[in-house]
């Protein structure tokens, strides 16, 4: 990135609007006027001159404020400053499917934790995971995902007292 | 010298052989999830709260020294080798790190960093020693109305003055409070934002938020730009440090502490401040000034010893007030709450071998990080090479672990989902992560101490503003407020890419934050 166009972005000439920032301030608003309305339906308790309102009333009202600031910044040209990091790659656009296979996996994995138990729902996590990220040595990422979650398994149930979902595994285990 | 005899009761007690097992797990664990490339050090305490949650306090705090010292050193060495910082406080050290390493001279790199990271680290858990009890003497002593004003000017500081927006700042920060309303009024037991819903009435985890946020998030959001071309990592031997690079680093490393340790013991948040002035002090102190951008040693040892020292430092509003200034600072309070202890001025007196057990952890942790990652270096080093859809899958798989083993329901899975899209859409549109977590911890002693406040003046809003420290608070948070912009106008060229030697990813960073203004 040369300094130029930080320049012309900066005076806001050639920089489009960022427009996918209106839909998070109308999550924003949406959550404030939540909390306005939660906070309506709540009763006021005895001995209590602030009651459980005042405070969600509070908080909804600034939500609200903050999405209305949040509309006017981006039409005015504001643009978020998106998040670096060591395998952070932002000089391409986004890869919005890799994230909907993961969140698949993750939908996945919650349907059906109780049923097949962490030691099968872990193992298809990972592979299912490291699949969607590019890997395409599934009988590897099988094996590895096995060997991580029947490891945790044990490690929780001897190590830690905890008895993680065994699911269909129960008496196997 | 009462608080000597305490921390000796407190290593005696950390001292057995089980509790060093703990403390060693601890170091190896953090290490090892901290050098991974993608995760921070409260990404790593987050994760790996899991893992404690079957112990007794005193090993799990034991095990979180470790965790904490382990994670902090594992992301310098990541930004050493990758020139990647993974996390702000870690960004002047990747400058002359990575030009070090360039230069052949990782070991000396990774040395220096190690043992200035113990340097302050042990400076910085014996000044807490002596500032801690004092202030919480102090602290049991302020009244509801003040202790609102520390609060809210804890959240000012950390959502005003870090960060490039303040806008984004503040609604990360209410995005938190509103989480944190979520479930139970304290007072009248009334479930408020719960959808009916008895598992959102019982108050979310905040292992759940905290690793949906942290981790989820982040794999989500490095999922959607992972890097096509794997970068260049530097081979690195065993550490070492020769004669002359002892006698460049000790200064260094004893000037860092003492410009971290009081930016982290104050709440003026985080360790980017002195970090930035460590190296620029350096950099004018040095006898090579012309050494530094290509790999002087002082510019490794400063900023590290700074970064060590202001996480020693926030200990201090933590045990004392019960305020976290840091996104670790902020999990570890989480932790704190999960063993039913509440941190603030109580703390040290309620639970004085609690509170002695963990310094003294802190002490024995960052003894044997040393001891262990001096000769684990090239090990860990190796770990930079993961590939990384085996990386982000792991990361994926201990995130739902931890979720799902903080009460076995599918529903904390569910939680976890939703503040996991909720964090990649924080990273989206640069909304700040630590105001969010804050928000959620702090929202509700908030409200406690609010309504504490008007109880006893019967609902009159001067029963804010009747203890003179409250209004000093105030004042103070005015002046934060105000500050930032009066000088920004009178001195536009205070911004770090002036200072900041021309360097590919920092100075695009910088710029693009400038251009954010």
């Amino acid at each position: 990135m040369s300094t130029t166009t930080d320049q012309g972005r900066r005076a806001g000439q050639a920089a489009p609007r960022d427009l996918p920032q209106l839909g998070l301030a109308a999550l924003l608003a949406v959550m404030g006027g939540y909390t306005l309305y939660d906070a309506s339906t709540l009763e006021v308790g005895f001995a209590d001159p602030v009651g459980p309102q005042l405070f969600p009333y509070a908080v909804g009202a600034v939500m609200l404020a903050l999405a209305a600031l949040l509309v006017v910044a981006t039409l005015r040209g504001d643009r978020p400053e998106e998040e670096g990091g060591e395998d952070v790659d932002l000089t391409h656009p986004a890869d919005w499917g890799t994230v909907l296979k993961l969140v698949g996996v993750l939908v996945f994995t919650i349907a059906t934790i109780n049923l097949l138990g962490w030691a099968i729902n872990g193992a298809i996590l990972f592979a299912g995971a490291a699949w969607a990220l590019g890997s395409r040595t599934l009988l590897k990422d099988v094996l590895i995902g096995i060997v991580l979650s029947v490891a945790s398994w044990y490690a929780f149930y001897v190590g830690l007292g905890i008895p993680l979902s065994a699911g269909i595994l129960d008496g196997v285990l | 010298m009462g608080s000597l005899d305490l921390l000796w009761g407190g290593l005696e007690a950390a001292l057995t052989p089980t509790n060093l097992m703990y403390a060693a797990i601890g170091v190896l664990l953090g290490t090892f999830v901290g050098v991974l490339p993608g995760i921070g050090p409260a990404m790593a305490v987050a994760l790996l709260l899991p893992v404690t949650f079957g112990l007794e306090p005193t090993q799990a705090f034991i095990m979180f020294a470790g965790i904490y010292y382990g994670g902090m050193y594992g992301g310098s060495t990541t930004s050493i080798l990758l020139n990647t910082p993974g996390e702000s406080a870690s960004v002047m050290t990747a400058i002359e790190g990575n030009k070090m390493a360039k230069r052949g001279r990782a070991a000396q790199a990774l040395a220096t960093a190690a043992i200035g990271s113990f340097v302050a680290g042990t400076i910085g858990t014996l000044l807490v020693v002596f500032f801690a009890p004092p202030l919480a003497d102090i602290a049991v002593e302020i009244g509801a109305p003040s202790y609102l004003a520390v609060t809210l000017m804890a959240m000012v500081l950390v959502t005003s003055v870090l960060g490039s927006s303040r806008l984004r700042g503040f609604i990360a920060l209410f995005l938190g409070l509103t989480i944190g309303l979520v479930g139970l009024d304290l007072n009248t037991g009334q479930p408020r934002l719960s959808f009916d819903q008895p598992q959102l009435a019982d108050r979310l985890d905040i292992v759940v938020v905290a690793v949906g946020i942290f981790a989820l998030g982040e794999a989500l959001w490095v999922a959607a730009h992972l890097r096509r071309r794997p970068l260049e990592i530097i081979p690195v031997g065993r550490p070492f440090m020769g004669r002359e690079d002892w006698s460049r680093s000790w200064k260094p490393w004893l000037r860092g502490t003492a410009l971290g340790f009081p930016f982290g013991a104050v709440p003026a948040g985080g360790a980017e401040t002195p970090t930035f002035l460590s190296y620029v002090l350096e950099r004018r102190l040095a006898r090579r000034g012309d050494e530094f951008g290509h790999g002087a040693i002082e510019g490794v040892a400063g900023p590290e010893a700074a970064n060590n020292a202001s996480a020693a430092g926030t200990f201090v509003p933590l045990l004392a007030l019960g305020l976290p200034v840091t996104a670790t600072a902020t999990i570890m309070l989480a932790a704190l709450q999960g063993y039913g202890i509440q941190p603030g001025p109580q703390l040290m007196t309620e639970q004085p071998d609690l509170v002695w057990t963990l310094l003294a952890s802190l002490l024995i942790g960052n003894t044997l990080l040393l001891v262990l990652n001096l000769p684990l270096a090239p090990l860990w080093a190796r770990l930079l090479r993961v590939p990384r859809p085996y990386l982000y899958a792991g990361i994926l798989f201990f995130a739902s672990l931890g979720a799902y083993t903080a009460n076995l329901e599918a529903f904390d899975l569910f939680l976890l989902l939703v503040f996991g899209l909720l964090g990649l859409a924080m990273r989206r549109f640069a909304l700040p992560v630590l105001p969010l977590i804050l928000g959620v911890i702090l929202g509700p002693l908030m409200e406690t101490k609010l309504r504490e406040a008007l109880a006893i003046s019967d609902g009159d809003l001067s029963g804010l503003v009747n203890e003179p420290l409250a209004v000093i608070v105030y004042v103070i948070i005015a002046l934060l407020l105000v500050a930032p912009v009066v000088v920004g106008r009178l001195r536009p060229d205070l911004e770090p890419s002036a200072l900041v030697p021309p360097e590919e990813h920092v100075t695009d960073d910088d710029n693009r934050k400038k251009a954010e203004r």
